[in-house]
C-alpha cells in the first residue's frame, strides 16, 4: 500500500511538471491517471517503500548528485582529451569489481554512476555473487581489490547510505 | 529577458554542442563498439543534458523550461542503461573486443 502512495506522489508530480503551467482541468486528469497507474502497478514500484520517509537519505542524496556531476564533467575532458590526441591513448579490456550493495536499485544507480564516469563501461552485473564487470578504456590494475578500489568503492560508500 | 540570463545559456548551449561533437569524433576514431558506447554515452549524455540546461536558462520556469529540465533526468537516467544493455547484448551475441585489448574477464569467466 505504502508503494502504491509513493508510487501517486511521484506520477502525480511528473504530470504537474509535464503540464506546466498548473490549472485545475490538468490536475483533475492527472489526479485520475495517476491513481490508475499507482492502483495498477503500484506493487512493482519499490520493495521497501518505508525507506522513502528516512529523512538521511534525501541528504545524503543531495551530497551524491553534485559529487557525481563533477564525475561526469571529469569523464567528459576525459574522453575528449583521448579522442582529439592524434595517438589515441587506449589500453582497453574487460575487468572485474565487487561490490557490497544487495538491492536493485542500488546496484542499477552503482552501474549508472560507473558508465558516466571517467574511463568505465558497466557490460554486466552477478547480483548473487556482488560482481560488476566493466570494460576500462585505461586499464590500469587486473587484479580485482585494487580495481574494486579504484572504480567502486568511491560511490558504493555513498550509495550505500541511500539505498540500502 | 535580460542580457546576462541570455549569456549563461547561450554558454551553456555551446558548451553541450562541443561535446556532443568530441563525442561523434570518438564513434568514428574508436576502433571497437565497446570504446564507442564509452565515448558516446558520457559525451552524449551530458552535452545533451547542458543543451537542455541551456534551453532552461533561456525560457526561465516556462513550459519549454520545465519540460527540458525533464528530459535531461530521464535523459541521465535512462542512457547509462541503453549502453548498458546494448555492450552486454554485443557482447553475448559474439562481438570480439579489439585485438590489442589487455584482458576480458567477462569471456574467461564463461559468460
Amino acid at each position: 500500500m505504502k508503494s502504491k502512495i509513493v508510487l501517486f506522489i511521484i506520477g502525480f508530480l511528473v504530470w504537474a511538471l509535464l503540464t506546466w503551467p498548473l490549472d485545475l482541468q490538468h490536475l483533475i486528469a492527472g489526479l485520475i491517471v495517476a491513481a490508475f497507474i499507482a492502483f495498477i502497478t503500484g506493487d512493482l514500484f519499490s520493495q521497501r517503500p518505508h525507506h522513502f520517509g528516512h529523512i538521511t537519505r534525501y541528504l545524503w542524496f543531495s551530497y551524491y548528485v553534485p559529487v557525481f556531476l563533477w564525475e561526469c564533467l571529469k569523464a567528459n575532458i576525459d574522453v575528449a582529451m583521448r579522442v582529439l590526441n592524434p595517438k589515441l591513448p587506449i589500453n582497453p579490456g574487460i575487468v572485474k569489481v565487487k561490490t557490497t550493495l544487495k538491492s536493485d536499485t542500488g546496484l542499477t544507480f552503482l552501474a549508472n554512476s560507473i558508465t558516466l564516469t571517467p574511463g568505465t563501461l558497466c557490460v554486466d552485473i552477478d547480483a548473487e555473487k556482488g560482481i560488476l564487470y566493466i570494460h576500462w578504456i585505461d586499464v590500469k590494475t587486473q587484479d580485482i581489490d585494487k580495481a574494486t578500489e579504484l572504480i567502486v568503492s568511491n560511490f558504493e560508500k555513498i550509495l550505500k547510505k541511500i539505498f540500502e | 529577458m535580460n542580457s546576462i540570463q541570455q549569456i549563461t545559456g547561450m554558454v551553456f548551449i555551446i558548451v553541450g554542442l562541443g561535446f556532443d561533437i568530441f563525442g561523434c569524433i570518438g564513434l568514428l576514431r574508436l576502433p571497437d563498439v565497446y570504446n564507442r558506447l564509452q565515448a558516446t554515452t558520457k559525451c552524449v549524455t551530458l552535452g545533451t543534458c547542458s543543451i537542455l540546461l541551456g534551453a532552461f536558462i533561456l525560457k526561465g520556469v516556462s513550459t519549454t523550461g520545465i519540460k527540458a529540465i525533464l528530459v535531461a533526468i530521464f535523459l541521465l537516467l535512462t542512457s547509462p542503461v541503453a549502453a548498458h544493455a546494448l555492450a552486454r547484448g554485443a557482447h553475448k551475441s559474439g562481438v570480439k573486443l579489439w585485438p590489442k585489448s589487455v584482458v576480458d574477464k567477462y569471456e574467461q569467466d564463461g559468460n
